[in-house]
């Protein structure tokens, strides 16, 4: 937590936010929760921790935002310290509750309310707040300098021309068809990402190119209930897009970037019809949609034999209804897939969501524990390979499969396209150069 | 004893029923007025199919992933609301009184069945009220007026069963029948029993929210 945590409570910005989100859902949502408690069972964090009632996300939104309520903001540095173990380590903000509530009651979205609130009084974890000064100051959650990243995806241009020819990050095209945002972490950690998505595209045919701002898609800001913050950093995405005259924004395998481009961006960015001003894809979509009209094509001896499995981020199938196009592309790469149980939109979050991965050692703890849930979904498929379209359940995954010893192989799907893929003849390298080279 | 019963058969009762329907009236037109601004994200994603199917599969014994996890509780969670609402609208007993009121008829019930479906409501509520104790997850969430709304809620049958039948004083039985329906009449609008009307509004939205926006079952 942050050193902020010293300071006294202010009760009247408290006391404005409340008013601020005092919308009729919430009203509607806190009068009419009968206590059922059939939200418990949907919920991983009670699942994991043997069922201990405190988790169930009923209880969770009476301890936090409901009390509030009830206090009129009138809360002690002691309350909020509750609401902080609550808010940001118990819930990851996934939705699957909504689902299994006879009202509906969007416990997410009060959860995420209470974090905003929090987050005024300083009580948000360090690791979330780094990101938003790195935002702020940079436009990015890394920090990263637009120098430096428009190097790294010049030098992942170099290098990946070596085995596709004619191969280009184009960045700042006027009038290309569609704009590739990525995860700061890809030009920061994982270029060859970056790599990847250029090897497809190309191979595609497609007509994109890369942002020189505005390029980050992620908004942890979202997740850390900094709604002005939040709306700032889709606002640079969708300007960007417009400056440039794109048809669409095309989303990276990252879950919550797409969440945030197109469910809550828009009225965090302050469009009040609620739709972004640009169509936004998610890559699951448009390699779906490249595997179906044939733009890409995948060599049949290299589809993976082994089983595999396939992890619904959150952000992706329940919370962005792409549940299908993924399984779709399974036919294409998958000898043997296996689905998790459950799956779709009502899987179960990997337990990384919702700004848990960037929230770091802190909460490293509790996310294996809450993960045992994952784990055993994905030993029970009995996969060798899971493919993740997202880049918190990627860490997760991988933290969990050696927790838990789950043997599996961690992958995007960028990673199987591109190794599973044909390359078209002309796309293929001139090898004569080198020979001519060599005599040199 | 007669003097309280005349009052409250009659303008006790005409006023109970006012404050129900105005209050719930009030409080729905209140939320109303609150959503035109805070709530457009209600209004943006209306899409009448997906609040259907986002209702209807929560109506339906059974309808949905949720209840079907939990089949005794969701069936005396049912049996309970069915008969809550039908045994005290189509009771012959009340029948009359309401073409005494409004001067309409609807169709009746015979006696006996009311009686057996009193019964099985009294059933479904100790269910409910015993659901409510030994299952840790929900005895967390229950606070002490929510125990209160539930008897409140039974006490009109019971009662009504003992008059009928004329088991103990018939006269004070009668007069709590009517004493705790009034109660329950004008508290529906100021407590979460408001959800007789605002179930709607509440499941149409997470309808437009994961299924007019993302294609997503919400049952």
């Amino acid at each position: 937590m942050n050193d902020t945590l010293q300071k006294p409570i202010d009760t009247k910005v408290i006391k404005e936010l409340l008013d601020q989100n005092d919308s009729a859902r919430i009203r509607m949502w806190l009068s009419i929760c009968s206590r059922c408690g059939l939200c418990a069972e949907s919920c991983f964090f009670y699942l994991a921790k043997n069922k201990d009632p405190k988790l169930s996300p009923a209880y969770k939104v009476r301890a936090t935002l409901d009390e509030l309520y009830r206090r009129k903001g009138e809360v002690d540095r002691e309350f909020l310290d509750k609401c902080y173990n609550i808010i940001w380590g118990q819930c990851t903000a996934c939705k699957r509750c909504s689902l299994f509530c006879p009202f509906g009651i969007d416990i997410a979205t009060m959860i995420t309310t209470m974090r905003g609130i929090c987050n005024s009084q300083g009580v948000v974890p360090e690791g979330l707040a780094r990101t938003s000064d790195n935002y702020r100051n940079t436009g990015n959650q890394m920090g990263m300098s637009t120098e430096d990243f428009v190097d790294t995806c010049s030098w992942m241009a170099e290098e990946t021309a070596e085995e596709i020819r004619g191969l280009k990050i184009p960045i700042d095209k006027q009038g290309a068809r569609i704009m590739y945002t990525v995860n700061a972490r890809e030009p920061m950690y994982y270029p060859q990402d970056i790599a990847m998505a250029a090897q497809i595209f190309t191979v595609a045919e497609e007509d994109w190119t890369m942002p020189s701002t505005g390029w980050d898609c992620t908004n942890l800001a979202m997740f850390a209930g900094d709604k002005a913050l939040a709306g700032q950093i889709v606002k640079n995405m969708y300007q960007k897009a417009l400056e440039l005259g794109v048809q669409a924004i095309v989303i990276t395998e990252c879950g919550h970037a797409y969440r945030s481009a197109l469910f809550e961006g828009p009225y965090l960015a302050g469009y009040r019809d609620g739709k972004p001003p640009v169509p936004i894809i998610h890559s699951v979509r448009i390699f779906y949609e490249y595997l179906r009209d044939g733009r890409i094509r995948i060599d049949p001896d290299k589809m993976l034999k082994e089983p595999v499995t396939y992890q619904d981020a959150c952000n992706i199938s329940r919370n962005g209804g792409l549940w299908k196009e993924g399984r779709e592309i399974m036919k294409y790469i998958a000898k043997d897939f296996r689905d998790m149980e459950p799956n779709s939109e009502y899987n179960h979050c990997c337990g990384g969501g919702g700004g848990f991965i960037p929230m770091g050692a802190e909460f490293k703890k509790r996310r294996m524990e809450s993960g045992r849930i994952k784990a055993e979904q994905i030993r029970m498929t009995g996969a060798k390979t899971i493919i993740v379209p997202c880049h918190n359940c990627f860490d997760q995954i991988k933290d969990l499969n050696k927790e838990y010893n789950l043997g599996v192989k961690v992958v995007s799907f960028k990673e199987v396209i591109t190794e599973a893929m044909i390359i078209p003849e002309k796309f293929k390298p001139v090898e004569i150069d080198d020979e001519d080279d060599a005599q040199d | 004893m007669n003097e309280l019963y005349d009052f409250l058969s009659g303008p006790a009762l005409w006023a109970a029923f006012i404050v129900f329907v105005i209050g719930l009236v009030v409080r729905v037109a209140y939320l109303f007025g609150v959503s035109k601004e805070l709530d457009r994200v209600f209004y943006n994603h209306v899409d009448l199919r997906w609040a259907l199917r986002s209702i209807i599969h929560w109506l339906v014994p059974l309808g949905s992933v949720s209840m079907r996890a939990q089949p005794l509780f969701s069936i005396a969670f049912f049996v309970f609301h069915i008969c809550l609402f039908g045994v005290p609208l189509f009771l012959l007993a009340h029948n009359t009184l309401w073409q005494e009121a409004f001067g309409i008829r609807i169709p009746a019930m015979p006696d006996f069945l009311a009686d057996i479906l009193t019964v099985v409501f009294i059933v479904a509520a100790i269910i409910l009220l015993v659901r409510r104790v030994v299952r840790p997850e929900v005895r967390i969430l229950t606070t002490a007026w929510d125990y209160f709304l539930i008897l409140l809620t039974s006490a009109p049958f019971l009662t009504g069963f003992l008059a009928y039948h004329q088991l103990g004083p018939y006269k004070l039985m009668l007069i709590l029948h009517i004493l705790f329906s009034e109660i329950l009449l004008v508290l529906i609008p100021f407590s979460k029993l408001g959800h007789i009307i605002l179930f709607f509004p509440s499941r149409a939205f997470i309808g437009f929210e994961m299924g007019s926006r993302r294609g997503v079952r919400t049952w």
